[in-house]
């Protein structure tokens, strides 16, 4: 199967976007993966060997976390593993101190 | 210091993203590829805000429209170069909330403040650090391509 490693863990995956491994499940996917580059699993993994809890991993469209037998569920070859981080934030909270505004 | 390079058409359409959300907040995503001293943004995609509850000053955006947006970067041969965001009547200052929610390391940040529906300061900051632990939010220069 292939998976898709996001742009700030490239870094820890030899540099590549896209990477071919030949699991049987999304775990076994997961952990050829971390074992193949192995400075990817602090950014994945918690102390504990959970999924960091901003890490999210899509099966196809579907997130492990939510499917009946998560990173047990049997994947084949045509399967995609996306990895993405999540993306959230806000104005509540604004430190007092803005730099200077951008003029063009 | 580091440089954000964008292109005119997605710096004006990222600013009137925030306009038309405006009392809440507006959320997107920054296309482009990478340089040795900085992004170099060709293109975006807007995004929406899950944070209905609470959208004028708290942005989400659904982890499968990131799948989505990964995979429209992929076809345009582009990498997911940051993501943006405003602030409705509040500072083009990255607060708290986003660095606590940040985690795409060596991606930029990029922050409008809207006030009474109008763009005003746009700001970037890029997410450094080799970690969770070492993190830190640095402000890039912006520069606008023609």
């Amino acid at each position: 199967m292939t998976i898709f490693i996001p742009t700030p863990l490239r870094p820890y995956a030899g540099g590549n976007g896209t990477l071919e491994v030949n699991a049987t499940t999304v775990g076994g996917a997961l952990e050829e993966l971390t074992t193949a580059h192995p400075e990817l699993r602090k950014h994945l993994f918690n102390a504990e060997g959970n999924l960091r809890a901003f890490v999210n991993v899509y099966l196809n469209d579907d997130d492990v976390r939510y499917l009946p037998a998560k990173e047990a569920t049997e994947v084949s070859t045509a399967d995609t593993l996306t990895i993405v981080p999540s993306i959230a934030g806000g104005a509540l909270a604004v430190l007092a101190e803005a730099p200077a505004a951008y003029e063009r | 210091m580091s440089a954000l390079r964008i292109a005119q058409a997605v710096y004006l359409a990222i600013r009137a993203h925030g306009e038309e959300t405006y009392p809440d907040e507006c959320c997107g995503a920054l296309l482009g590829v990478p340089t040795p001293d900085g992004w170099r943004v060709t293109s975006s995609i807007r995004a929406g805000n899950t944070r209905t509850d609470s959208a004028h000053n708290r942005y989400q955006i659904a982890p499968l429209e990131l799948v989505k947006i990964e995979r429209e970067a992929r076809r345009q041969g582009l990498e997911i170069a940051g993501f943006y965001h405003s602030h409705p009547d509040h500072p083009a200052q990255w607060s708290q909330t986003d660095f606590a929610e940040a985690h795409w390391l060596g991606c930029s940040y990029v922050i409008t403040s809207v006030v009474q529906g109008n763009a005003t300061a746009t700001n970037s900051f890029l997410l450094a650090g080799a970690g969770e632990e070492d993190k830190r939010f640095d402000l890039e220069t912006i520069e606008v391509a023609e």
